[in-house]
């Protein structure tokens, strides 16, 4: 940066202004670049001081967790966090980072009126909704794999059974992506719909929060079949749902005969997010 | 080649009819569109970036069909809202290089003409600053920037001079006016102010609820159609009326009466005429054409047919 600052600033004559007849990459370019510039973006990279403040707190606490997960098991000692378990442990991290984060990605643009400035270039309506998911998912499954990989590695130099120790961790990127999606496709829909960070972020938890006891009272009062399919409004409880139906160990929720509907509502819960997603952006106008 | 070209474009709303059989044909060079507000420049804007289906008619831009290639024509042109869109916590060079990214250029590139882009509009110095820190001159020339910066054939500019102070309206007119002079991009002007445009302007087109009420080349809106003015102390309704006896058609423009010279017969027949009604005659003065007045007639007139 300060190299090229450099260069630029040794140009003092005036060249008049010439045409550009270098390559025009494709729009697969733009939207990737756009992927990459809202990864970059959601950990507050080329942003201010104060937009890293909070991706790198929730970052920070995720990996002392796994830390001490990892210290725990290198001293040989038992813990019940195993790679599967950290995406619910962290669960309520990944809420708060996501509702930072998803208006940082998509009201930001709202609020400052910049979607005539993308939807009059090559870039579509399409590219800008998936390259802002993409952005997000993949940021919210870094923050729970990259803490996953550390104790994983901190396992495989404690001379644990190294594809064991693999086959667990793949199991826990595969959880970890699972709530990725969740989370991350209701949150961008949520975020989309407020122009003000603030609303779109108070909505973001709102959505997530009071699904939990709902789900919790219905859960306390209802009978059998409605204890095992009440969790499937939570996106709290969902994951965990699934992961009992596919794994068998999904800790305290008991999916009993419902396990594939829960795969289903895993499935079906997503699309209609990017559905609704594309929807909304289609109706933006210039 | 036309930079742009329709055949009875028409786009309908449900409600209104916002462009109404529209068909004209554009040279390159600085274009102004000229229309009251709600005259449907945004709707044609729109249409010519090929966000907006035409309900019929056919348009080319550059050549190309923006209905059925539309990112081929957004790759080739600019366009700067009319309304604020820039991030206020974000750097300008940063911003205008994220930008020429979303237009296809490679990084490296990007920077550069980033650079070049703000340097073109004045702001090299202050490039590396926060755009919320910048007045609304500034802010205007970073989204006149980012229009600008993967060099495109075409720039439309949405009331470019919106929020700008006169000394700010005249830096842009002549910052437009040389973008298209000098760097060879046609720029279509959208305003709703006449008399700022017809300075920079090669030629205007101009619409009003959605109809072409003229498009011509700005030389032969002004050559051969000045007027004469006519002040009477009194009568000036009997004038008017006995010039019009006399096949002149006189306009009412406050306290004087236009009437178009033709040839210089006009002056004597206006002589005789008021002459004969015995009025006192105050002022008799040849007026250059402005540009709004022959809009004024080309209204009058639709307005009567």
């Amino acid at each position: 940066m300060s190299a090229d600052g450099a260069v630029q600033n040794s140009v003092i004559h005036d060249i008049g202004y010439q045409r550009y007849d270098g390559p025009r990459l494709s729009r697969g370019y733009a939207a990737r670049s756009l992927f990459v510039h809202g990864l970059r973006a959601s950990f507050g990279l080329g942003r201010s001081a104060k937009a890293k403040i909070f991706p790198w707190i929730i970052i920070g606490i995720v990996s002392a967790i796994a830390l001490i997960v990892a210290v725990v098991r290198a001293q040989g000692g038992e813990t019940d966090i195993g790679y599967q378990d950290l995406p619910q442990v962290a669960s309520f991290l990944i809420l708060i980072f996501l509702a930072v984060v998803a208006p940082e990605l998509v009201s930001r643009d709202l609020r400052n009126h910049l979607l005539p400035l993308y939807f009059s270039r090559p870039v579509g309506r399409v590219d800008y909704v998936l390259a802002k998911l993409g952005a997000l998912v993949v940021a919210a499954w870094l923050i729970l794999a990259g803490p996953q990989l550390l104790i994983f590695v901190a396992s495989a130099f404690g001379g644990a059974d190294f594809l064991g120790e693999l086959k667990d961790l793949l199991g826990g990127f595969a959880m970890a992506a699972m709530y990725a999606v969740l989370f991350g496709t209701v949150s961008l829909l949520i975020a989309s719909l407020a122009s003000r960070r603030a609303f779109a972020a108070g909505a973001i938890a709102a959505v997530y929060l009071i699904s939990l006891p709902v789900v919790a009272v219905v859960m306390a009062l209802g009978s059998e079949t409605a204890r095992q399919i009440a969790p499937m409004a939570s996106p709290f409880m969902l994951p965990e749902g699934i992961r009992e139906w596919i794994w068998g160990n999904g800790g305290d929720i008991d999916v009993g005969s419902y396990g594939p509907a829960y795969g289903v509502v895993g499935l079906l819960l997503p699309a209609i997010c990017v559905l609704l997603l594309l929807l909304r952006y289609r109706r933006v106008s210039l | 080649m036309a930079i742009i070209e329709t055949r009875s474009l028409t786009k309908a709303y449900p409600r209104v009819v916002a462009l109404d059989q529209l068909t004209l044909q554009v040279d390159p060079g600085v274009i102004g569109l000229v229309g009251a507000n709600g005259a449907g420049k945004s709707t044609m804007i729109k249409v010519l970036l090929g966000l907006l289906a035409p309900t019929s008619g056919e348009v080319r831009v550059l050549g190309i069909d923006p209905v059925t290639r539309g990112h081929e024509v957004r790759a080739r042109v600019g366009y700067m809202p009319e309304h604020d869109c820039l991030p206020p916590d974000m750097i300008a060079a940063e911003f205008v290089t994220h930008m020429a990214r979303m237009s296809g250029l490679p990084k490296t590139v990007a920077r550069e003409r980033a650079s070049e882009a703000l340097r073109h509009v004045g702001l090299y110095e202050e490039r590396y600053r926060q755009i919320g820190g910048y007045s609304t001159g500034m802010k205007q020339r970073v989204k006149l920037a980012q229009a600008l910066v993967h060099d495109p054939d075409l720039l439309l500019l949405d009331e470019p001079t919106n929020g700008l102070d006169p000394a700010g309206r005249d830096a842009m007119l002549n910052l437009i006016h040389r973008i298209g002079n000098e760097f060879g991009i046609s720029v279509v002007v959208c305003s709703h102010l006449l008399g700022e445009v017809e300075r920079i302007c090669d030629s205007l087109v101009a619409i009003e609820a959605g109809r072409l009420l003229r498009a011509d080349r700005i030389e032969s809106m002004t050559t051969g159609t000045d007027v004469l003015a006519i002040e009477v102390a009194e009568g000036t309704e009997a004038l008017a009326e006995a010039l019009a006896a006399k096949g002149i058609q006189p306009r009412l423009d406050q306290r004087a009466l236009l009437v178009p010279l033709s040839n210089e017969d006009t002056y004597d027949v206006v002589l005789r005429t008021v002459a004969d009604l015995d009025l006192p005659l105050h002022r008799l003065e040849q007026r250059h054409h402005r540009v709004a007045e022959l809009f004024a007639t080309e209204r009058e007139a639709s307005n009567v047919g």
